[in-house]
């Protein structure tokens, strides 16, 4: 909606900042925080980008395992909670594939160089 | 520091046999409960002290510092390598509550453990290495040692499960992963010495001898064996490396050290099991972490960002259930 600039270019030019004139001066437990914090800033620019879609097609997959409608957190809470009560086995295929698509959509958010990612992947 | 350095000076003779000081005082790393300093005595014995911060109060699972020394002491004499114990300084005392021991030479970072060139050959190795070693550190007799807790899987997932629920955070991968490790958590026979912190970082890795010290004792408790042959594959650990074994080995490379040492055979069932609740663990870890953050008593960036590190263990946990459904 607002844009010059666009919430990911002002992230983009807030991350440059931290790498190319703030975090050169910065040494020890300082430099460590503000790569850190440029890891933030990249996963809240994914976010932005990606956040919407992955709960709309999340609270779609819910409201399809569970026969029901609603926002996504009733819907996640009821989720948690048919787990918890024997309703639902953990290895129930269906719960499984939504765990799946839901988990790699959220770590391609949060951290998607980590390993276990491309291993679920790629299965 | 001066104070610390003048304590530490009256020690050295009982450091390094002809020593009158020490030299070279340093801190290395700076956790909340638990100092390390680095240093040298004057005739060049290179050593560690390890130190409880005055004025801090243990942290909730940790054993003390005499017990770590104690624990360190009882495995050198099954044969498993870790630093040699040189002093324990009572709580109280002009150090402080702490010990020093010798530095062993190497490398503890787990990126470069897992990936570097310079550990290539000592990689084929390693994860046989690490089973024979955890079976000496499992045949210390346990009568003797300093009181230590005894926990379970089942008691573990207790614990957790405690401290997720105070949390109020719905993570249905969580839910599943409790539910079907607590239906499937395994009786404890006999408990064991188990280390508690066996994995890629803690442990100081020669580039050309391999395994050259087990560090880290403050997890230390009575337990399954297999808990700590879990911990040791946990994703998290691997450090972008290749393979299940701390980013560096196969299971079944591990397995066989533990055997070959002398260890009672553990299924790979069993350390897959334990390597799920490891992952599960350290999710509820990465949520602790957060909540210092979300309660403003670490107001720090990477408190809150490792709260987004939960995902991995997510991640981590719907392959392994996939694996076994």
């Amino acid at each position: 909606m607002i844009s010059h600039p666009t919430a990911s270019e002002l992230i983009d030019s807030v991350i440059r900042f931290i790498e190319e004139r703030a975090a050169p001066n910065l040494k020890d437990r300082d430099a460590f925080h503000a790569r850190v914090a440029v890891n933030a800033l990249a996963a809240v620019r994914r976010e932005i980008e990606a956040g919407a879609a992955a709960e709309a097609a999340q609270t779609a997959r819910l409201s399809a395992l569970l026969g029901e409608d609603g926002d996504w957190n009733s819907l996640n809470t009821r989720l948690c909670d048919q787990i918890r009560e024997g309703a639902l086995a953990p290895t129930d295929p269906g719960l499984l594939a939504h765990f799946r698509a839901s988990i790699i959509d959220q770590v391609r958010i949060d951290q998607p160089g980590y390993a276990g990612l491309k291993t679920l992947e790629a299965k | 520091m001066n104070d610390l350095q003048h304590a530490l000076g009256a020690l050295a003779p009982d450091l390094s046999p002809g020593a009158t000081t020490i030299v070279g005082l340093r801190r290395l790393s700076g956790g909340a409960s638990q100092e390390t300093w680095a240093f040298e005595t004057d005739n060049g014995a290179p050593l560690i002290l390890r130190r409880k911060p005055p004025g801090v109060t243990g942290s909730g699972n940790a054993v003390p510092l005499a017990t770590e020394a104690a624990l360190i002491n009882a495995a050198a004499a099954r044969g498993a390598p870790v630093p040699r114990v040189l002093a324990i300084c009572a709580p109280g005392s002009e150090v402080g509550e702490a010990y020093v021991m010798s530095r062993v030479e190497g490398e503890t970072l787990g990126k470069r453990i897992a990936r570097d060139p310079p550990f290539a050959e000592v990689r084929k190795t390693l994860a046989r290495q690490c089973g024979e070693v955890l079976a000496a550190i499992h045949k210390v007799p346990t009568e003797g040692l300093p009181p230590l807790a005894v926990s379970s899987a089942a008691t573990e997932l207790e614990k957790y499960e405690a401290v997720y629920r105070q949390m109020d955070a719905r993570r249905p991968i969580f839910e599943a992963a409790f539910r079907f490790l607590k239906d499937r958590a395994p009786t404890l026979e006999k408990p064991v010495l188990v280390h508690g912190d066996f994995r890629n970082g803690n442990l100081m890795v020669h580039p050309e001898t391999g395994l050259a010290a087990v560090l880290d004792w403050e997890l230390a408790h009575l337990g399954d064996p297999a808990e700590d042959l879990g911990w040791l594959c946990t994703s998290s650990w691997r450090f972008g490396g290749p393979k299940p074994v701390g980013g560096f080995g196969d299971h079944a490379d591990l397995l066989a050290g533990y055997e070959a040492a002398g260890g009672a055979p553990i299924a790979l069932e069993r350390v897959l099991y334990w390597q799920m609740l490891g992952s599960l663990k350290w999710g509820c870890m990465c949520l602790t972490m957060y909540a210092s953050y979300a309660s403003g008593a670490d107001a720090s960036v990477e408190r809150a960002m490792i709260g987004r590190r939960t995902s991995e263990t997510e991640i981590d946990l719907v392959a392994l259930l996939e694996a076994a459904a």
